[in-house]
């Protein structure tokens, strides 16, 4: 087990690194930082000076290394942009981010479950179609689409809700639905898939013969056994959450990291974008390695091979 | 960033439907609530370099000059009046009774603090083209100044009547710019009540507005909200959350103008638009070398059709790289080339490319007024092809010699003077792809010279020699569209700045 675990956080290690490079490449071929930072107005003066203060003059690996060097010793330098300290900036937008991510695992997971027993138990039938009906849509509806057609319903027909902003609970409904809609597909399906197992396996069959009742078979038996991967995939696709939340932010004004990186985006503030890059891709990567170990650790298979 | 087709049309499907909106939502309040897209770093006008930035600065500062919109006259301000005692120092008398917000009163120190203060590179200000022109404020009494400048430079009066605002100096000596973001005071028809950074800044009327070229406003409050999302802020308009957006996409203004309950209007802008063809001995585009070609590509391009068609209501055909309102914009003496596409053919076979050639446009916005052009071009023989990308990917090639033409467009900063556009691209800056030392020296002369009957001539001359050598293709000024809530009155500008000090619910 720990050999295990020492391989698969060094391939985590391993993940975060390249996304750091790829992203810092990427920023850097997405054109001339220094001409997008002097604006529109500057001449060619204005750039070199841009250019020579921000360092950007350098080889790509030596800003790099740098980047790389002072973010160890956790400086994530200045905001191009907003002329302020980009860990202050972060963590003043990380708690809306947080808010917005650990509702829509929740709203994913009391849509998920119930639909994926159901499906499950009824499999074949038309509540199990219904059910991959909204999994389907789920997975096929970009979240910026499903989003406006939230927007169109809730706020301007039914006006039960505001548009955006973060004032109030009422302005994390709609984003809460769209972001969490878009992870409830695969949980649904691996919920289902589980309990079909489950269903079929030689214990629920003795619990079914015992006579125990249906809803005490399907829940205290074969629910609970069902689960146990779903707590591993719900991990990894909280960390899709976070990285999603850059549109569903943006499309609703809410104050959060997503909405800065896009901003950062905008702005070709570097030193934002490859921080919360650099923040979203670790907590990614360390949940994903968090499943990988609680895997590994429930199913002694996973680890043998 | 999300201009989704597939969504304008959905949401045009749900504006069609919505009905019954409570209109006049506000009015009781006497509130109007702004969106837009894009977030000042700092509202002190001096730190940010975002529009919005200067449409804050004119409702809670003040600027020393104002300029009249409808005459484009200079009038009395903060100043009462000035006067340049040598070419590079003008010397102004300040007026008595004003206060700041803070209950400050105005003075000879506060317009040395501020220019001082800003026009310092150390102090870092982020809109150095708008005071590097100073080099220093010296106080001559209470009320009077004298402003020195680092060159002879006779826009100085067009840039202290926009983007130049006064502080009160005691207090942003005090505070600087960070504090002047967290808590803003200035002298101007609206007061900051709150600034809550990224989201919204609120202001509220400035009762004892004591200046007659604005006004004490008629609306108690206004909130300036950041949505980021056209799509959004469309949504908010029409569920009633917000009651005026601006720069909205043409297609999106007129489902918008199908509403009941939302009204539309369109102004002309500052921003022109403008083919540029690269001339230079390593042009990647040998033809454009041809004086007839450029003649050729002028005749080809149906503008009038362009400007009914794509470009919406209030723009106009321009026939000189400038916008008509600017001092010094002037095409009396300019070549104009009609819409003949038999012409251009016939020119382009005389020039001895009668099979045509192939030719890039290069393109960062207004998409489809590329792709018209190139049509047009296409028609006359031309293998055109666009590439569009990004701003700054663009520019970077143009500067770098890569590109042979160009559409471009330029807005000035809303600066109504000709120095702030013209020379840009004919002055051997990095975007001369022309050099003609001719043109140069007369825009030289026109930028460096304080007497404006001479500034006239020269500028005007200069315009009629890139017209006539046909270095470019003048095209037309664009228009952006408003849309507000049903009963706001109000009046659009081509500076882009909306008043809201005039602005009133009926």
């Amino acid at each position: 087990m720990l050999a295990f675990a020492a391989k698969r956080t060094a391939l985590a290690l391993l993940v975060a690194t390249a996304v750091s490079i790829i992203a810092f490449t990427l920023l850097r071929l997405s054109g001339d930082i220094a001409i997008a930072i002097a604006g529109e107005g500057a001449r060619s003066e204005d750039i070199a000076m841009v250019r020579e203060a921000y360092g950007l003059d350098r080889p790509l690996i030596v800003q790099y290394l740098e980047w790389l060097f002072k973010t160890l010793q956790g400086d994530l330098g200045q905001s191009i942009f907003f002329k302020t300290d980009v860990g202050t900036l972060i963590m003043a937008k990380l708690p809306t981010t947080l808010k917005l991510g650990l509702f829509s695992i929740l709203f994913a997971l009391t849509l998920s479950i119930p639909l994926g027993v159901l499906a499950a138990v009824y499999a074949g039938s038309i509540i199990d179609r219904i059910a991959l009906t909204i999994a389907v849509a789920g997975q096929a509806l970009p979240n910026f689409f499903f989003a406006l057609c939230l927007i169109i319903v809730f706020s301007i027909q039914l006006r039960w809700l505001p548009v955006s902003g973060s004032g109030t609970w009422k302005h994390f409904v709609m984003p809460t639905i769209a972001l969490g809609y878009y992870v409830t597909p695969p949980i649904m399906r691996l919920v289902r898939a589980g309990m079909m197992e489950v269903l079929s396996s030689d214990y629920v069959r003795t619990a079914r013969a015992k006579g125990l009742s249906p809803g005490s078979v399907i829940f205290k038996h074969a629910l609970r056994n069902a689960l146990v991967p779903v707590v591993a995939l719900t991990a990894v696709q909280l960390g899709f959450l976070l990285g999603g939340s850059i549109v569903v932010e943006t499309i609703f004004a809410l104050d959060g990291l997503g909405y800065l990186a896009y901003q950062s985006i905008t702005h070709k503030d570097f030193p934002i974008t490859q921080a919360v890059l650099l923040l979203l891709s670790a907590t990614y990567v360390f949940l994903t390695l968090l499943s990988d170990l609680a895997n590994a650790w429930l199913d002694p298979r996973i680890r043998m091979s | 960033m999300f201009s989704f087709k597939s969504c304008s049309v959905a949401l045009a499907v749900a504006l069609l439907s919505a009905t019954s909106i409570p209109a006049y939502a506000q009015k009781s309040e006497n509130t109007v609530r702004f969106a837009y897209n894009q977030v000042p770093e700092n509202i002190d006008p001096f730190f940010n370099s975002v529009r919005i930035g200067v449409i804050i600065g004119q409702h809670v500062w003040d600027t020393l000059v104002f300029r009249d919109p409808a005459t484009g006259e200079y009038k009395p301000n903060l100043a009462t009046s000035w006067e340049w005692i040598d070419d590079r120092t003008l010397e102004m008398e300040l007026r008595e009774d004003v206060t700041f917000h803070n209950g400050d009163s105005f003075s000879a120190d506060d317009v040395v603090y501020t220019l001082n203060y800003v026009s310092n590179p150390d102090n870092k200000s982020v809109t150095q083209q708008n005071v590097n022109w100073i080099e220093n404020v010296e106080k001559i009494g209470d009320y009077k100044v004298r402003i020195h400048t680092s060159k002879t430079f006779p826009a100085a009066i067009e840039y202290l009547s926009g983007p130049v605002v006064i502080h009160p100096g005691k207090y942003y000596e005090e505070v600087g710019p960070q504090g002047m973001n967290t808590a803003a005071v200035g002298s101007g028809p609206f007061k900051v009540v709150s600034h809550d950074v990224g989201q919204q800044v609120v202001l509220e009327r400035n009762e004892n507005y004591w200046n007659e070229n604005k006004q004490v406003p008629n609306i108690e409050r206004l909130i300036i909200r950041f949505i980021p999302d056209q799509q959004t802020q469309a949504a908010e308009l029409m569920s009633g959350g917000i009651d005026f957006i601006m720069n909205v996409p043409v297609d999106q203004a007129q489902q918008m103008g199908m509403m009941p309950n939302l009204n539309v209007k369109s102004g002309e802008t500052m921003r022109i638009v403008f083919l540029q063809m690269n001339s230079l001995e390593n042009t990647p585009a040998e033809p454009l070398k041809d004086l007839k070609v450029r003649q050729a590509i002028n005749h080809a391009i149906d503008r009038e059709t362009m400007v009914a068609q794509l470009v919406g209501e209030g723009a106009r055909v321009i026939d000189v790289v400038c916008f008509p309102s600017q001092f010094g914009c002037s095409a009396e003496q300019a070549t104009t080339y009609e819409y003949d596409p038999e012409k251009a053919r016939a020119l382009l076979a005389e020039a001895g490319y009668g099979d045509g050639f192939s030719l890039d446009i290069y393109a960062y916005r207004e998409r489809q007024q590329t792709e018209a052009m190139v049509n047009y071009l296409r028609e006359v023989g031309i293998d055109a092809n666009l590439r569009f990308m990004q701003y700054s990917a663009f520019r970077d090639a143009n500067r770098s010699g890569e590109v042979a033409m160009s559409h471009q467009t330029w807005g000035s900063f809303s600066i109504n003077d000709v120095s702030a556009n013209t020379p840009v691209f004919y002055k051997f800056e990095a975007d001369d792809v022309n050099r003609d030392e001719e043109v140069r020296d007369l825009l030289q002369t026109g930028d460096t010279s304080v007497d404006p009957e001479k500034r006239k001539e020269v500028y005007e001359k200069a315009l009629g020699l890139i017209s006539e050598r046909a270095y470019a293709v003048p095209l037309y000024s664009l228009t952006s569209y408003y849309a507000t809530a049903e009963g706001l009155e109000f009046q659009p500008y081509p500076d882009e700045i909306p008043r809201f000090w005039e602005m009133e619910w009926k």
